[in-house]
């Protein structure tokens, strides 16, 4: 059997490094799936603890955030969409009409 | 010999796997040959004829000229995508045979039953997870060629499997309500928790399979699934006339192989997956009281052999005389071995499910020859308009019916 | 060293693997792919776990849905090569360097408190898959709020991409 920790570890060091490539990378597109990276590694977490503590309600709560992350990026690439349209570029840095 | 006792599951699994492999892709290489004739046949011309008896060394012959082809790769093009695209496709598509039960599983080798590779009870669950990654087979080919003709095929190609993997996962939630399990055993036995043997009739002679009470969404099935694969009449992003060769345009030689088995090798996971799902799967038609359909598999294939025999004597020459008198030992040796009364109930399984897959196969192929293609618009309106609206009023209906049936 | 065992570090180790490459891959469809790697190893995890629902759920809709729908939109933007610049100071000496300590203070904390005899969890039989039958029933009675209102929230997010991506006239 595999303790529980060792998939929490594992979920930690997925966000982790979903954190660093969310920091680091300049592409639109790039930061996006790093978001879904993060997310992936809660889900494992979700579903390490309901194996935990042999509850349900951890898998109901994984359904609902794979949901909502498929709504979160079919509207945050449409709009990746029209800012490449508008700025010419994908580079994050480059939108920065807002920027003080 | 240790490692042998020791793991017995392990030893027994990769031995079916291997079985598996091989029978599938035979199938595939003498698919092409059967697509080849019949369509010959539907447009009055006899189809592969020289190369070996009957055509039947034909698949062969393009097995060697795939591998002896010069394997060009375009020079500004993704080399790890573009390699990677049709392993991706073909190992899907030979994934998914995995699944896929032949016969009854109370044969048992080790505790394993034997018909069926991996015995899952979400098997088609995970049937459909596998099939809606076979989008990146073609995606991937299309981008990776860093050409116009592929991208705009592989784009068109994909958002129409993606289209249309909507519509064939909905009709198939009619079945699932009805036998209340998503493992392929519990789908054929039909009711939750029923019994594998003998089916029952309605009016005494129409086999209580999935067809009969859920025909909406059996056509709508044979549709989408004729779709998802990329067959005509919705071949569209492959056609010659349109797109010069779709999304594998850029392949050549073991890589455009590779797609081309992945093609036929989705078409039998289909055709197989229609069968279980909707035609009772290794079930026979006939009640097991009447005894004499042991005998169906043993004389079908004497039948066969005794054809082939007749075409060897009077009608060939020369070499080709030669391999139709292998083709007839082969074909008398398996009915032989059919009958031995130890094999009998045995083959009774498997006869009857590549029997059905059979008729889808040739129902594929027979649709091939005769229709013409969907304009890439109207493919795209059916799918959304007509066939997923179509899914959604069964899948409701049959739930009412379910509970109205419950209630009362 | 069971096969759960070996298991579960093969499919972590794609999953880190995959990460990794997302960070260092120098084109957008490069990374998507290892994203797609984290998650057909992540829903391996989830088949180890027991949660075979969520598993086939992951595949289908992550994997097969979403991540189709961030090629489709990198091979509709052309999404080249990313841009090489070198990193400021700041980033290199500081950043990379705090961005890896935050990985180990993650790590070392949930090691810390998750591990130990409290949470070793059942030596002994393995515990029953989670059943699809179970999870129908708490979505469909206790959750049935959210699961409607997540629906209305998917309608909402195709009209929003619909009414985001039309070209204007």
């Amino acid at each position: 059997m595999v303790p529980i920790s060792y998939y929490l570890v594992l979920s930690g060091v997925l966000f982790g490094l979903g954190v660093i490539a969310f920091i680091f990378k300049r592409n639109i597109i790039t930061i996006f799936m790093a978001i879904e990276l993060m997310l992936n590694a809660v889900n494992l977490a979700f579903v390490a603890f309901a194996r935990a503590w042999n509850q349900l309600d951890g898998l109901v709560f994984v359904f609902f955030v794979i949901v909502v992350a498929a709504a979160e990026a079919a509207v945050g690439l449409a709009i990746v969409i029209v800012i490449s349209q508008n700025r010419r570029s994908l580079n994050v840095e480059d939108v920065n009409l807002l920027k003080f | 010999m240790d490692f042998i006792s020791e793991h017995p599951v392990l030893v027994v699994s990769l031995i079916k796997i291997a079985v598996l492999l091989f029978i599938v892709m035979t199938a595939l290489a003498y698919l092409t040959w059967f697509e080849r004739k019949v369509v010959a046949r539907i447009q009055s011309r006899w189809g592969p004829y020289y190369v070996g008896a009957h055509g039947l060394l034909q698949p062969l012959a393009d097995g060697l000229k795939f591998l002896f082809k010069e394997d060009l790769t375009p020079p500004a093009s993704d080399r790890f995508v573009y390699t990677l695209a049709p392993f991706l496709a073909l190992s899907l598509a030979l994934t998914t045979l995995a699944l896929i039960p032949f016969g009854p599983p109370t044969l048992q080798v080790f505790g394993q039953p034997v018909f069926v590779v991996a015995n899952s009870n979400i098997g088609l669950l995970f049937l459909f997870a596998i099939t809606s990654m076979g989008v990146y087979g073609v995606a991937l080919a299309g981008w990776s060629s860093n050409s116009k003709y592929p991208l705009l095929g592989g784009l068109r190609s994909s958002a129409q499997m993606v289209s249309y993997e909507v519509a064939l996962t909905l009709s198939v939630v009619g079945v699932l309500l009805l036998a209340g399990s998503f493992s392929f055993n519990g789908i054929i036995a039909g009711v939750p928790g029923g019994s594998l043997g003998q089916t029952g009739y309605w009016l005494h002679f129409i086999p209580k399979w999935n067809v009969f009470p859920q025909i909406v969404g059996f056509l709508c099935y044979i549709t989408a699934a004729v779709a998802e694969t990329n067959r005509i009449p919705f071949d569209l992003p492959e056609a010659e006339t349109e797109l010069v060769a779709g999304f594998h345009t850029e392949y050549s030689s073991f890589k455009f192989a590779m797609f081309f088995m992945a093609e036929y090798a989705n078409m039998i996971t289909v055709s197989c997956l229609a069968t279980i799902l909707f035609f009772g799967g290794w079930l026979s038609p006939f009640p097991n009281s009447w005894t004499w359909q042991l005998y169906l598999p043993g004389a079908g294939l004497v039948a066969l052999g005794l054809y082939c025999l007749y075409d060897t004597v009077k009608e060939m020459r020369g070499i080709a005389r030669l391999q139709f008198a292998v083709v007839t030992l082969l074909c008398l040796g398996g009915g032989a071995i059919c009958l031995i009364p130890r094999v009998m109930p045995i083959a009774q399984g498997p006869f009857w499910f590549l029997a059905k897959v059979g008729l889808f196969i040739f129902f594929y192929v027979w649709v091939r020859g005769t229709l013409p293609r969907f304009r890439y618009d109207q493919l795209m309106s059916f799918g959304w308009k007509l066939l997923l609206p179509v899914s959604l009023a069964n899948l409701v209906g049959t739930a009412l019916v379910i509970l109205l049936v419950k209630r009362g | 060293m069971n096969l759960p065992l070996i298991l579960f570090f093969f499919c972590g180790g794609l999953a880190v693997l995959g990460a990794i490459l997302l960070i260092v891959a120098r084109e957008p469809i490069h990374s998507a792919l290892s994203l797609i790697l984290v998650m057909v190893s992540l829903a391996i995890l989830y088949l180890l776990l027991g949660a075979e629902f969520i598993a086939a759920v992951q595949i289908i809709v992550y994997a097969g849905a979403v991540m189709v729908l961030f090629v489709f939109v990198i091979m509709l933007l052309n999404a080249g090569v990313e841009q090489r610049t070198n990193w400021s100071k700041m980033a290199k000496y500081a950043g990379m360097p705090l961005g890896i300590f935050l990985l180990l203070e993650i790590t070392r904390w949930i090691w810390r408190s998750t591990a130990g005899p409290q949470a070793a969890n059942g030596a002994g039989a393995v515990p029953a898959a989670f059943s699809t039958h179970d999870l129908a029933m708490a979505l469909f009675r206790q959750y049935l709020f959210p699961f409607e209102a997540t629906s209305i929230l998917i309608l909402i997010a195709i009209l929003g991409a619909l009414v985001l991506a039309k070209r204007s006239e």
